[in-house]
């Protein structure tokens, strides 16, 4: 199962990463203008300064220093507000670091004093340098996977209104039962709609990862009215068009998500997590109990990402296509013992699946997310 | 039966519980009085340990396993797997990484390519959480379970040994499934705790879609050793416990009570070991709101020096007629057992408190022998029965294994005479 590696490369690649870093750590004091390869971000309560606004690409470090009198934080931006990386809360005073792989292009860097507001700009390049080399094979499953992630929103939505045109119309059998069906299409692309940072937490949050002051929003908060009190009120109604435009959203910025082979392979890899976090356990739909029904959506999604990296893979690491071909195959299998039609979503309600069964589910998901952790090396060499 | 109606109940003779069959068996199984124990660990009174000893690498290959006769190690993880694969070629695969990964690991070097270093995009071979640590001393003993057997399964019904038998039912036992059984077994012993965390998590890892992880067992404090002349350890109930054990350098006594002999029957396990693993709850509460005296008759020892009743010191001779009949060094002593005697490698456990904020304690029984029906099962019928010990101790996990004679060098594996 290990990935076969050119151990040569690798080793000489990390003593050369080893190297900028503790170069970085030790010298960031030392030089006015960052550590070798590093960018200085000064930041105060009414200027964002930088180093240097252009830099080549790949991997980069950002010095930043609050020299100012409030709480702070840094982003690195594409032009749309789509966030590259970022740092919050660092006080006054303080140092902080910033790294994030980068692509040749414009962005921009934000500081925000006082983390409020649009912060204040600074534009920066990013120039040829090291970015990786494109294949086209992974262009071309990079384009299809945000294709797939695209026509799972288009088909989402008026799943979401079927659901919510229940709740509107008060009618609790119809809504509980289109609840799962609503939700399936996001549970395949989740990573994707994560990766904006907005949209989950209005539409996906449970209630125990709720922020102080957080209003409970989103398909969780309406599962509990449903299952657990029963009833459908006027308030249900309101949040049940707020699910319906906060998917739109979705809809509209699935397209510009940033899609990179790896993150795809990485995005399978957490689907996975998902499940054997939030699924396996039965936290994700307590109310409800269709968790099987979003754990093979999961899965769906992760295997679609795979399928479309395969080609690639297989090249690199047939071993470890081979593997995941296995262990695909096998996870599906035993999901199938939880329904009785093979082409519907229609699965056991959790709460009836016994510990020693959900324990065979998660050596299953085990079996599986291992090596598909091993994907993102077998695409990257 | 709460703990609190026990305590105001002082049993003396065997209690109303151990008549209507409360058994459990023998913490000390072989707990006899007189007998060896450490000399690496605690040498006697003296705790130093010294550094370049607990740190070092235990010979990984050899005609034994290491594990079973080396010096008991002052932790334990050990884990029962079961085997997921029905691919008899990928279960040979596994065991042939998790050997290689298990002889690097014992010379405290990393898995696969290490723990960092590698392409930044995937998650690195090793854990990483041993880095910087000795190989202190950690062996890995690998066994099979009887399951592995079974029919229609890897086509190794044949190769069963006769010792390799299904433990019957102790009275008293109250086993959990969950805690009991497995195909194989991997005991990671090593006198640093996150040592030998790490070598079962990697292992488990790497085994992850041929092989889960069934059940696994912390154990710290040593409760046994296998090496002469130190202080035994005590247990969790504060007693001296597995005095009488066989020594890992008495080599006529390993010969004759724990390595397999070449015409025990089973070719593939000529110079492995069979081990019975048990996990035994103490009633901790209720066994520190009992009388000293009453302690000691439990034993059938004093409690500060651990002689045997009468006598001066912790290795006199025990005279067992001496000690109350339900005693339980008279019952686990060999004279009253035909001789039979096992190797022990008993670990002390405690897993935080159990809901009703009981203590969930008590002592990881391991034991080699050549072969269990002359060794456990003969003891713990005995204390099963009458041990006046069952009292305060419950049997909540129980498996067997084969473990196979050592890995030979770089080319053998772990169960290569089995599946070879
Ligand atoms: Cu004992």
């Amino acid at each position: 199962m290990r990935p076969v590696r050119t151990s040569v490369v690798t080793a000489a690649a990390a003593v050369a990463a080893l190297t900028a870093v503790t170069g970085c750590a030790d010298k960031s004091d030392a030089k006015a203008d960052g550590a070798a390869g590093s960018i200085k971000v000064t930041a105060t309560d009414s200027s964002c300064e930088l180093s240097k606004n252009d830099f080549p690409a790949g991997h980069v470090k950002f010095d930043i220093e609050n020299k100012g009198s409030k709480v702070t934080e840094v982003y690195l931006l594409f032009p749309d507000d789509r966030i590259v990386a970022e740092r919050e809360n660092i006080g006054p005073g303080l140092k902080q670091q910033l790294t994030a792989e980068v692509k040749a292009g414009s962005y921009e860097i934000a500081c925000k004093p006082g983390m409020k507001g649009d912060g204040i700009r600074q534009k920066v390049t990013v120039t040829g340098g090291t970015a990786a080399k494109r294949n086209p094979a992974l262009d071309t499953a990079v384009a299809e996977y945000r294709k797939y992630a695209q026509e799972q929103a288009d088909e989402t939505l008026p799943k979401v209104k079927v659901f919510t045109d229940a709740v509107r119309a008060g009618d609790l059998e119809a809504a509980k039962k289109a609840f799962a069906p609503s939700r399936l299409g996001w549970e395949r692309t989740e990573p994707v709609a994560e990766s904006f940072g907005d949209i989950d937490p209005k539409t996906d949050t449970r209630e125990d990862g709720l922020e102080k002051g957080q209003k409970w929003t989103g398909w969780h908060r309406l599962e509990k009215s449903l299952w657990a009190d029963g009833k459908i009120g006027q308030d249900e109604k309101d949040l049940a068009t707020e699910l319906d435009k906060d998917l739109a959203d979705w809809q509209k910025r699935v397209g510009t998500a940033e899609i990179t082979p790896t993150s795809m392979a990485n995005g399978a890899k957490e689907l996975l997590d998902e499940v054997a976090t939030g699924k396996i356990t039965g936290e994700e739909d307590r109310y409800s109990h269709t968790d099987l029904s979003d754990f093979k959506g999961n899965v769906e999604g992760a295997q679609k990402a795979y399928e479309l990296l395969k080609p690639v893979a297989a090249k690199n690491d047939a071993a470890l296509t081979t593997e995941l071909d296995k262990q695909f195959g096998g996870l599906n299998t035993l999901l199938d013992k939880y329904r009785t039609d093979k082409t519907s979503y229609d699965f056991t309600s959790y709460d009836k699946v016994s510990e020693g069964d959900r324990k065979q589910l998660s050596d299953a998901v085990n079996a599986l997310a291992e090596p598909l952790s091993k994907l993102a090396a077998a695409v990257t060499k | 039966m709460s703990d609190t109606t026990e305590a105001t109940e002082p049993a003396r003779s065997p209690s109303r519980r151990a008549l209507l069959g409360w058994g459990g068996a023998g913490l000390a199984l072989g707990a006899a009085a007189a007998g060896g124990t450490v000399a690496v660990v605690k040498g006697g009174g003296s705790d130093a340990v010294p550094a370049a000893e607990s740190g070092a690498a235990v010979p990984f290959h050899g005609a034994h396993q290491a594990g079973i006769a080396t010096a008991v190690q002052d932790r334990l993880h050990f884990a029962a797997f079961d085997v997921t694969t029905k691919d008899r070629a990928a279960l040979v695969q596994l065991l042939k990484d998790w050997t290689a990964a298990a002889a690097a690991m014992a010379e405290g070097k990393t898995v696969g390519e290490g723990a960092y270093g590698g392409l930044a995009e995937a998650p690195p071979d090793d854990t990483g959480e041993a880095l910087g640590l000795k190989p202190s001393r950690l062996t890995l003993t690998f066994g099979v379970g009887p399951s592995l057997f079974a029919k229609d399964r890897f086509g190794l019904e044949s190769k069963r040994p006769e010792a390799l038998v299904d433990i019957e039912q102790f009275p008293g036992d109250n086993l959990d499934p969950a805690r009991s059984g497995g195909d194989l077994c991997v005991q990671a012993c090593a006198d640093d705790p996150q040592v030998a965390v790490h070598a079962i998590r990697n292992l488990a890892r790497i085994g992850m879609g041929k092989v889960a992880i069934r059940w696994s067992q912390l154990g710290f404090g040593k409760t046994s050793s296998t090496t002469p002349d130190a202080q035994t350890p005590r247990n969790m109930m504060g007693f001296k416990d597995g005095t009488r054990n066989v020594d890992g350098t008495d080599t006529k006594a390993l010969d004759e009570h724990v390595w397999v002999g070449a015409k025990d029957g089973s070719d593939w396990m000529t110079g492995g070991s069979y081990l019975v693993a048990r996990r035994i709850r103490m009633h901790i509460e209720t066994w520190d709101r009992t009388s000293l005296q009453e302690q000691e008759d439990v034993f059938g020892r004093d409690k500060g020096e651990g002689a045997p009743v009468g006598k001066a010191k912790e290795r006199d001779e025990p005279f067992l007629k001496a000690m109350k009949p339900t005693a339980h060094v008279r019952l686990a002593h060999p004279d009253s057992n035909d001789g039979a005697r096992i190797l022990r490698r008993g670990y002390s456990f405690t897993d935080g408190t159990d809901g009703l904020g009981r203590l969930d304690a008590g002592l990881f029984f391991l034991a080699y022998q050549r072969d269990v029906r002359k060794g456990f099962l003969p003891i713990q019928r005995a204390l099963a029965r009458q041990d006046a010990l069952n009292e305060y101790i419950q049997h909540v996990g129980s498996a067997i294994f084969a473990v196979p004679p050592g890995v030979r060098d770089k080319g053998d594996w772990w169960g290569r005479g089995l599946f070879g």
